[in-house]
């Protein structure tokens, strides 16, 4: 039963991934993105990392998407012509470079992976939160500070000139 | 296993069934209440008082044309009603309506009349799908491919960026009270004690405000905004499709006066519900729940008949300059409460 959920959704993902880059109407682009994210919601919830998966659909789905979605309704994105589109070095960068950063992640990530598939890992918010604010207290605290300096820059940034 | 599964798909039926009997309800409410705040008679020909009234509309909804405009997205047409109700519908599983630990059937413990008591994000599940709820009405103005559709799809859009946050934000403040995401432990600390509408009064007003703006109900209706924008996103809407529009929106307010109610106004509990236990609790105990449910449900026809609308950058500004601000003083009032062992 996981199996058939996991590959029905696995699938969809990636088939939702690729409409999402090479579909010619941003709207569907957006759409197919949120199909996306459900489908890694519903692995991470497989995953019994439920806290995760609730907080994949609640931020990406359901804010951050939705933001993407006003932008570009709101801009009125126009359709991507077919000559608009032929750009070769873009394409095949663009094919190239996540095949080399998806070898070299699982390069790097295979043996890790096979290590710890064997411990049980517990999803629950207490478990992640704990970790958080503890052994990853700095790096936590890190990307917070981040999120602020990008928070400051884009203030910045559409600041009108006196 | 074969008792669990019966009784966990009594419950899905009894949740089912009771949300969409609350929209004919509901209706009758709103049109008979709009009338009696506007000193006229409202519909009072069919059956008694008018309650057949809402039945009879259904039907109608039902035998009417399905007109599909020419020139709307097909697929995204067709899809946008089906997320707008699906979303509506799945929500409430998470809402403890009822106590009942006590209780089994069958042997199954039926722990808090609630139909998913295993899933420990709780709160957060309810919160992340009814955000979701959004989508079917930005893609019914998107794919519908008139403007006034396009523009109420673009408010709700942003309407719901503005109070998302200020809502989620107030919630923390609940959950972090109860030091849990669960909404029977929310309930249980409650009945411990007292409802957090008191100690958390501007969460509260926050959330109130919040979903209000949630249910796209007047005075943030801007998103059907009848006056300005015909009907909004459903405009190009009829029949069925658009019965399912109307069923969402009066499920998703069934759901957030009851998580309103689950939150802040003390969930199933009344006074003197810790004298009694097993069966007269809970039946007790869900009759509290629907009355305190019944009573927000009023609360939004009263206000939709007596606040006019808010002006778009109005209802901006108040979502980021007041609401979230507000949000946030209330979480560091209950972060403080809790640190100091008041609450």
């Amino acid at each position: 039963m996981e199996l058939i959920v996991f590959a029905a959704t696995a699938a969809l993902a990636i088939v939702s991934a690729c409409v999402a880059v090479v579909h010619r109407q941003p709207v569907v682009n957006v759409l197919s993105l949120i199909v996306t994210f459900f489908c890694v919601a519903v692995n991470f919830a497989l995953l019994g990392a439920s806290f995760l998966a609730a907080a994949q659909i609640l931020v990406y789905a359901g804010a951050i998407l939705v933001l993407f979605l006003f932008v570009v309704m709101l801009l009125n994105a126009p359709v991507v012509e077919e000559n608009e589109a032929k750009r070769p070095l873009q394409r095949w960068g663009g094919i190239l470079l996540p095949l080399v950063l998806l070898a070299g992640g699982a390069a790097v990530l295979t043996p890790t992976l096979l290590a710890t598939a064997a411990t049980p890992t517990d999803g629950t918010a207490h478990a992640l939160g704990r970790l958080l604010v503890g052994p990853h207290l700095f790096a936590f605290e890190l990307v917070s500070v981040l999120l602020l300096a990008a928070l400051v820059a884009a203030m910045v940034l559409v600041k009108r000139k006196q | 296993m074969w008792a669990e599964l019966a009784v966990t798909a009594a419950k899905l039926l009894l949740i089912a069934v009771g949300l969409l009997t609350a929209i004919p309800v509901m209706v009758w409410v709103e049109r008979r209440g709009a009338a009696f705040i506007q000193d006229r008679l409202g519909p009072n020909r069919v059956g008694p008082l008018g309650l057949v009234q809402p039945i009879v509309d259904a039907v109608k909804l039902f035998f009417k044309e399905d007109i599909t405009p020419a020139g709307v997205s097909r697929g995204l047409y067709f899809l946008a009603p089906m997320v707008a109700i699906f979303v509506a519908l799945v929500t409430f599983i998470v809402i403890p309506f009822g106590a009942g630990t006590d209780v089994t059937v069958f042997g199954v413990p039926l722990s808090g009349v609630m139909v998913a008591p295993g899933l420990g994000v709780g709160v957060l599940y309810l919160l992340a799908l009814g955000s979701l709820s959004v989508y079917g009405i930005v893609l019914a103005g998107w794919s519908s491919n008139n403007k006034y559709s396009l523009l109420g799809a673009l408010r709700s859009s942003a309407q719901l960026i503005s109070y998302e946050l200020a809502m989620t934000v107030s919630v923390m403040g609940v959950i972090l009270a109860a030091g849990s995401l669960r909404l029977d432990a929310v309930v249980a600390y409650q009945s411990q004690h007292l409802w957090n509408a008191i100690p958390q009064l501007v969460g509260f007003l926050v959330f109130v405000v919040a979903a209000f703006a949630e249910t796209n109900r007047l005075p943030f209706d801007l998103p059907e905004a009848e006056t300005e924008l015909v009907a909004g996103y459903h405009v190009e809407y009829s029949s069925m499709k658009f019965a399912a529009f109307f069923m969402s929106e009066y499920v998703n307010m069934v759901t957030i006066s009851a998580l309103m109610v689950t939150l802040y106004l003390g969930g199933w509990t009344f006074p003197g519900h810790r004298a009694l236990s097993g069966w007269p609790l809970l039946l007790l105990s869900v009759l509290s729940m629907l009355v305190k449910v019944s009573f927000v449900l009023f609360t939004f026809v009263w206000v939709r008949w007596s606040l006019p609308r808010f002006r778009y950058d109005q209802l901006m500004r108040l979502g980021w300059k007041v609401l979230l601000p507000l949000a946030v003083l209330n979480l560091v009032w209950v972060g403080v409460g809790v640190g100091y062992g008041w609450l």
